[in-house]
């Protein structure tokens, strides 16, 4: 999707946790906002989005649903794989690529359709997709660290050394409350659509596919409205209320993306990987009642910027520049434990792309929004991206309200080119 | 436009009724009589650890098989064809106890295996029958398997009174353990079989429902009624007249039972049916809640589904070879995944399951009812 020419840019959404985070490479704290500026400016016009009932190609250079304008509805799933037997893995990530190739375009999952056989025949497709549109349906594929070598060393498929070495599960931060049964995975497909029925037939499909070789091992569902190409468009509010992604990296910075989230020629795994990306997913509970009851003041010094504009504290507008050095009655206006302070790229010295989702899970035990965003960025190498970012924020004001509850990281191959290609391919063969 | 496949259906229907059925029974419903024709009494000695059948050449024809159990362990006797389609069996016999079986056996390569303890693949020897094969056709290849299943369910039925019967006569007795023992041996036989069972409307709740399940104004009775005086009271004072109930009902179902030959579309149903069961009840440990003997059903219904698969099979493997494989493949993924909680004569507890291994469990039936949901479609011709 990356190359094609109606990739206009990609979700404004930008995730509390990494705020602010530009394209400007390490740069000294307190350095003023006008390189960020620079770094972050969009290198080519914005092009008109697709309409959201649109089918969004499926080959090409990147997998789509990295740079793709991030669309409403996410279901992402993680699997383990529960055989041993490498030609049936193989066989599921063909039978996959063959639905997905479908049902990006539109069609039911697999050749007989939902109601295309007999009255006798299971159907193929599982039909809750029927009559609605491709709705820019995205499938992402990605390997997870235990596909190569399980967490007690075997390698089950010959994959051991081909693993690139930054393809290891993320270290403990401070604060973290990580559930492991809905961490990690042996594989993952992000599923993004504009229709949430469109993303969960998607993987509900693909699910019954991969039925005796591959087990779900956890799932999530995610919300939150589109940002758009243009940065004349609003960006969306997260669940705390303030506007999230006002400076992310954008399909219209293609040198920031090679540097910051292309695996490219000479990096490591690059035989297979060059071209893909590392995704890592955080699930992050947010306290929402007690943020709820804290005072304006207190959320904005939180994070960083105003809740009605969302502009840097200190200054007016939205996209006005971040600036560290601007001084209010003697302190500076942005906090230094404010959340833009840390997790912006003049402090944190690194950049990613964020494409994360709003969730509420329904209630808790004790009546509390089971609410958050599960947090999902690309970047080129989790240890010069998530992880860099995420250590610089051990200070964070926004601890207090925030709890990161899984982690995963997954190496996305790159596009599928052409009609015989499949994903995984060229690490398979 | 007539439907080919729903008349050679209704055909296989009618003349799966005319064929004559001829396996005896577990226990002493005597269901052989008037089948006839068996000139010999094959012995087969059968011991803790081993089993000798008096022969490996037979004739095509009908043949009587007398089976004593002189081991100490309860043992049963079966004919199996290919892929352990059963031919006939014989459940539950005594250590000293002798059992006759009869059987018609069309030429063809044959196994016959005792199961002392019941339990695992048992003693295994060759058994070949020649003389002339026979050539089905299509359709009555489909109806042999009718036969064929009706068979099952009649070697089934059998122990199935009888093992009631024990169970309830335990729980009039007041011997809380001997009860407790039973419940999951008699449900064994009773699970195996539902598909039959639950064609018969009235009397499947009223045997195997569920506490909260029942009509306003009905009570809860069967199994589970029982099942909870005897695990969460551990008082059975009052359940004389639910014990009587249960024996009359499981009679009146096997009466029933034993006159019916499910149709093929029936049958392909009814195995993936018992799949169902396993992953809405058994994986969540929703039909034992009291007693936890959930593994037990998980087994039965396995098995009963692999046997009305297995009586589908020589349809099956002339119409659709590959799938045939991969179920076979998949029945013994989830047999061995299953074998693991094995416990003594009978199964881990549920509730001493991890949610890793209920998920293992849960991902081998998964993949199962995928392939066996496939059967119908081949059954029904396309």
């Amino acid at each position: 999707m990356s190359t094609d020419a109606r990739s206009g840019g990609l979700s404004r959404r930008r995730f509390f946790g990494l705020a602010g985070a530009g394209t400007a490479g390490v740069i000294a704290a307190g350095a003023t906002g006008g390189v960020i500026g620079r770094a972050t400016a969009d290198e080519q016009a914005p092009s008109p989005s697709a309409a959201a009932d649109d089918a969004v190609p499926f080959t090409g250079e990147h997998q789509a649903g990295i740079v793709t304008p991030a669309q409403d509805r996410l279901h992402f799933v993680a699997f383990d794989v529960i055989t041993d037997d490498r030609a049936e893995l193989v066989e599921v990530l063909q039978a996959w690529t063959a639905a997905a190739r479908r049902m990006t375009a539109g069609s039911d999952a697999g050749e007989v359709g939902a109601v295309g056989g007999g009255p006798y025949d299971v159907p193929d497709d599982t039909g809750e997709a029927l009559g609605l549109p491709a709705s820019g349906l995205t499938l992402t594929v990605g390997f997870g660290p235990t596909l190569f070598t399980t967490a007690d060393g075997v390698d089950r498929f010959g994959l051991a050394a081909r693993r690139p070495a930054p393809l290891a599960p993320l270290p403990a931060f401070p604060g973290d409350a990580i559930d492991e049964a809905i961490s990690g995975g042996d594989l993952c497909v992000q599923a993004c659509a504009n229709d949430p029925q469109v993303a969960v037939h998607a993987i509900r499909n693909l699910v019954r596919l991969g039925a005796g070789v591959v087990s779900v091992r956890w799932s999530q569902l995610g919300f939150g409205r589109t940002s758009s190409t243009s940065s004349a468009q609003a960006t969306p509010r997260n669940l705390f209320g303030f506007k999230d992604g006002t400076d992310n990296l954008k399909a219209e910075a293609p040198k920031a993306l090679d540097q910051f989230v292309w695996v490219a020629d000479g990096d490591p795994g690059a035989d297979w990987l060059a071209g893909g990306s590392y995704v890592v997913t955080r699930k992050i509970r947010m306290r929402i009642e007690p943020w709820d009851t804290s005072t304006l003041a207190e959320q904005e010094a939180t994070i960083g910027r105003t809740k009605k504009a969302g502009a840097p504290l200190g200054q007016q507008a939205e996209f006005d520049p971040v600036d560290f050095t601007t001084q209010v009655d003697g302190d500076f206006a942005i906090p230094q434990t404010s959340h833009v302070f840390l997790a912006h790229p003049t402090n944190s010295g690194t950049a990613i792309l964020r494409r994360g989702y709003s969730f509420v899970d329904g209630s808790d035990g004790l009546g509390r929004l089971a609410a958050g965003l599960f947090f999902i960025a690309y970047q080129r190498d989790p240890d010069t991206g998530f992880t860099q970012v995420q250590r610089n924020l051990r200070l964070d004001a926004m601890n207090e309200y925030v709890q990161h509850t899984s982690s995963a990281v997954f190496a996305c191959p790159p596009g599928v080119r052409g009609d015989d290609d499949w994903w995984g391919r060229a690490l398979f063969s | 436009m007539s439907d080919p496949a729903r008349s050679r259906i209704a055909l296989l229907t009618l003349t799966g009724l005319t064929a004559v059925t001829l396996a005896a029974c577990g226990g002493d419903d005597g269901a052989s009589e008037g089948s006839g024709g068996a000139t010999d009494d094959i012995a087969v000695a059968a011991a803790d650890d081993s089993c000798e059948v008096a022969t490996t050449e037979l004739d095509a024809g009908v043949h009587q098989f007398t089976v004593t159990n002189s081991g100490s362990k309860v043992t049963e006797f079966y004919v199996y064809a290919d892929g352990d389609r059963v031919m006939a069996e014989v459940e539950n016999i005594a250590p000293g106890v002798a059992r006759e079986l009869r059987v018609e056996l069309p030429a063809g390569e044959y196994e016959t295996a005792c199961k002392p303890g019941m339990v695992g693949d048992g003693i295994r020897s060759d058994l070949v029958v020649s003389g002339e094969a026979a050539t089905l056709s299509e359709d009555e290849t489909l109806a042999q398997a009718g036969v064929d299943y009706q068979r099952y369910v009649q070697s089934q039925t059998g122990a199935l009174l009888e093992q009631t019967t024990a169970f309830t006569d335990a729980v009039k007795a007041g011997d809380i353990e001997g009860a407790k023992a039973l419940f999951p041996v008699s449900r064994t036989y009773w699970e195996r079989i539902e598909p039959v069972a639950e064609i018969f409307g009235d009397l499947d709740p009223i045997i195997d429902g569920r506490e909260g399940d029942q009509a306003e104004g009905e009570d809860f009775t069967g199994f589970h009624r029982i099942e909870k005086a005897l695990w969460e009271a551990g008082d059975v004072s009052d359940m004389g007249p639910y014990a009587d109930k249960l024996k009359a009902d499981v009679e009146e179902i096997v009466a029933l039972a034993n006159d019916v030959t499910l149709d093929p579309l029936q049958l392909a149903n009814g195995a993936k049916a018992l799949l169902d069961e396993i992953a809405t009840g058994k994986i969540t440990g929703e039909e034992d809640r009291y007693s936890h003997t959930d593994l037990w059903d998980f087994s039965a219904n396995l098995e009963g589904s692999e046997a009305a698969v297995q009586a589908l099979r020589p349809y099956l493997e002339e119409n659709d070879p590959d799938l045939v494989a991969e179920i076979d493949e998949r029945f013994a993924a989830t047999e061995a995944e299953l074998e693991q909680y094995r416990s003594g004569d009978g199964w881990t507890s549920y509730d001493q399951l991890t949610d890793e291994q209920l998920r293992g469990l849960s991902d081998s039936i998964t993949a199962l009812t995928e392939s066996v949901s496939q059967v119908a479609s081949v059954v029904a011709g396309k």
